[in-house]
């Protein structure tokens, strides 16, 4: 049998239906302030801390790297080690850390339809931080630098699977069932940590402590080496089933309907997610609300297609999160801040006037 | 191409709701599904469009168990109108309906997206609704973008699930006469409604479903008599014909109504 095409109903000489045009300007317009804010950012958080480098000194620190014989050097005799052994690999794991929790948020909403969805809300990034923490106390080796990475993507893994094993019923999630869902996993999941904590030594308690609260003090080039490549591969993998999470959102049976293998997306999405956030937990530790407030803000702008939204997310996290770790670790002389605590500030007013506002409109509690 | 149901049994939870029903649907032909509440309607629908396995009986498009064809296959040759119409973040009407164009991603009928989706949205009144954003939009035009959606799809086999069922007169005829434009275009339709004259008058066939049975298939002239529907609905109706149309209007209880006092005092 032949297809038939529909052709317009209207009179012959009525104009053709027009249909408005995407919002490329927009999306355009947005990842050009990022990609520049981001550049700015980079230069002034490198320059700022205990010994204050000028912006044009880590500029033509950069350029000489690339082999370029442009800009001053650092004035400073410690300048350029400071530069590229302190600063650079902390600027490095802020934009890492910013993008793969950003992305794992917009991926997570997209995957449970609810713009509530969240790696440390729903408790994933406590699972993550459990398992990690057991590579600290019993001091686990056996994959090098890799080890902590292993077992963040694990306990990732599983929190993800089972949030969403546990908050879906009849193809949907419900806001409440999700929120609650989260404060069970994240109480289990402290109760790990604090275990860890106490079965721990000293030296193994202090560095759980920190990873409770999030921060990327003492960052190394190692460190980076590990996470960045992971972050890659999630963000990669995120962005070729951008499209896909856009059907997802007309609901599981109406997706099938169009032709989506709704559970083979479910499980590559949640594979993703585990990834993201074991790149963003492994050396950070737990910095909550990056994957709630910015997916929602780059929606705002850009509206809510995947194939903006996860890259615009990414972005838009990396340069979030060097900022707050800029405000971390200068806001108050010699004290290098918790970025968690930072991040949690701002984000948890944020969450509160989401959840009021989704409340509000049709359909937000079911 | 022919869809097939053959001896299905449905059970939901326990529950009988499909028992030995036989149907099939051909090109060309708008088929009605009719039934009072809970008669199995909807999940016949769902039967047909591959999302529910009957526990017996068979379901096969061209000879082939629906079953069998993978996700993508299917949706290139039915498309679904669900009775319900959610999304979960806030789409603009323009991208609903591009969704409906994506079984046909990486094929040949991918360069007419553009075409068939303006068609689509100019045939289903929603044109100028383009840039307005789904979750903000009335009942009634949620469901003419969801009916955009599934007849940018282009598929040879089309099920409506209560297609008319927020919309009001002007709309739900402009719906069905579309649901019979693509029947005459050589679609198979199926539509499950529950206003009998609106089935009466532009479905080809009715098929009355009754406690999960298939009471009556055929035409309107044959399936909508009083005797029939009266027993089937167990209200008693009486079927008029107005300019060539039928029209079915129920009895009203004449039981004495207790007198009650006006809500607003009479002046």
């Amino acid at each position: 049998m032949t297809l038939t095409t529909p052709r317009p109903s209207a009179p012959a000489g009525a104009t053709e239906p027009r249909l408005p045009r995407t919002r490329v300007a927009r999306s355009s317009a947005l990842f050009g302030v990022l990609l520049v804010a981001g550049a700015v950012l980079t230069v002034v958080a490198a320059g700022r801390g205990q010994l204050e480098i000028p912006a044009d000194e880590v500029l033509g620190s950069i350029l000489h790297r690339l082999g370029l014989d442009l800009g001053p050097m650092p004035t400073h005799p410690q300048g350029d080690a400071a530069l590229w052994q302190v600063r650079f690999p902390r600027v490095a794991m802020a934009l890492v850390v910013g993008a793969s929790l950003a992305a794992a948020g917009a991926l997570m909403q997209g995957v449970f339809g609810n713009p509530l969805a969240e790696p440390a809300v729903v408790g994933v990034s406590a699972g993550a931080a459990f398992a990690a923490g057991i590579v600290i106390v019993y001091q686990l080796t056996f994959a090098g630098e890799w080890t902590i990475a292993i077992f963040a993507f694990a306990g990732g893994l599983v929190t993800t699977l089972l949030v969403y094993v546990m908050s879906r019923a009849d193809g949907r999630t419900e806001v409440v069932t999700l929120v609650l869902t989260g404060i069970a996993i994240n109480a289990v999941c402290s109760a790990g940590l604090a275990f860890l904590l106490f079965i721990g030594d000293t030296q193994a308690r202090e560095e759980i402590v920190f990873w409770q609260l999030g921060s990327l003090n003492g960052t190394r080039w190692q460190y980076v080496w590990v996470a960045a490549p992971i972050a890659a591969v999630g963000l990669v993998g995120a962005v070729l089933l951008a499209r896909k999470l856009d059907i997802l959102s007309l609901g599981d049976r109406a997706a099938r309907h169009v032709g989506l293998d709704v559970e083979r997306v479910r499980i590559g999405a949640i594979v993703l997610v585990a990834l993201l956030t074991a790149a963003g937990v492994a050396f950070a530790g737990i910095v909550a609300f990056v994957g709630l407030v910015v997916p929602h803000v780059v929606r705002m702008i850009v509206g809510p297609g995947h194939r903006v939204l996860v890259p615009a997310s990414a972005l838009a996290g990396a340069v979030l999160l060097l900022g707050a770790d800029l405000v971390a670790r200068t806001a108050v002389d010699t004290a290098d801040l918790p970025i968690g605590m930072i991040t949690s500030l701002v984000g948890g007013p944020f969450f509160f006037w989401l959840l009021r506002r989704t409340r509000r409109t049709a359909g937000g509690w079911s | 191409m022919s869809l097939r149901v053959q001896g299905v049994d449905v059970t939901i939870a326990g529950h009988q709701v499909l028992t030995d029903v036989d149907v099939s649907i051909a090109p060309g032909e708008l088929l009605a599904l009719v039934g009072p509440n809970g008669a199995g309607k909807t999940t016949l629908l769902n039967v047909l469009a591959g999302d529910l396995e009957p526990r017996a009986g068979s379901v096969e498009l061209d000879g082939r168990p629906v079953a069998g064809i993978r996700v993508r296959d299917l949706a290139r040759r039915r498309a679904v109108l669900p009775q319900e119409q959610r999304l979960a973040f806030g789409f603009r009407v323009i991208d609903v309906v591009r969704m409906g164009r994506s079984p046909w991603t990486g094929t040949a009928a991918e360069d007419r997206d553009d075409e068939v989706v303006a068609a689509a949205m100019d045939r289903t009144d929603v044109i100028h609704l383009a840039e307005r954003i789904y979750p903000t939009l009335s009942g009634g035009e949620k469901s003419r973008t969801s009916l955009a959606r599934v007849i940018s799809q282009a598929t040879e086999i089309v099920l409506l699930d209560e297609p008319t069922a927020a919309l009001d007169i002007r709309h739900s005829e402009q719906v069905l006469t579309e649901a019979r434009r693509l029947a005459r275009a050589g679609h198979a339709v199926v539509a499950v409604l529950h206003d009998l004259s609106i089935a009466a008058a532009h479905a080809d066939r009715i098929c009355v479903l009754a406690d999960g049975r298939v009471r009556a298939d055929g035409p309107p002239s044959e399936v909508m008599r009083p005797d029939l529907l009266a027993e089937v609905y167990g209200h008693p109706v009486d079927v008029i014909t107005h300019r060539d149309r039928l029209v079915v209007i129920p009895h009203t209880i004449d039981d004495a109504l207790p007198e009650e006092a006006p809500c607003v005092p009479t002046p």
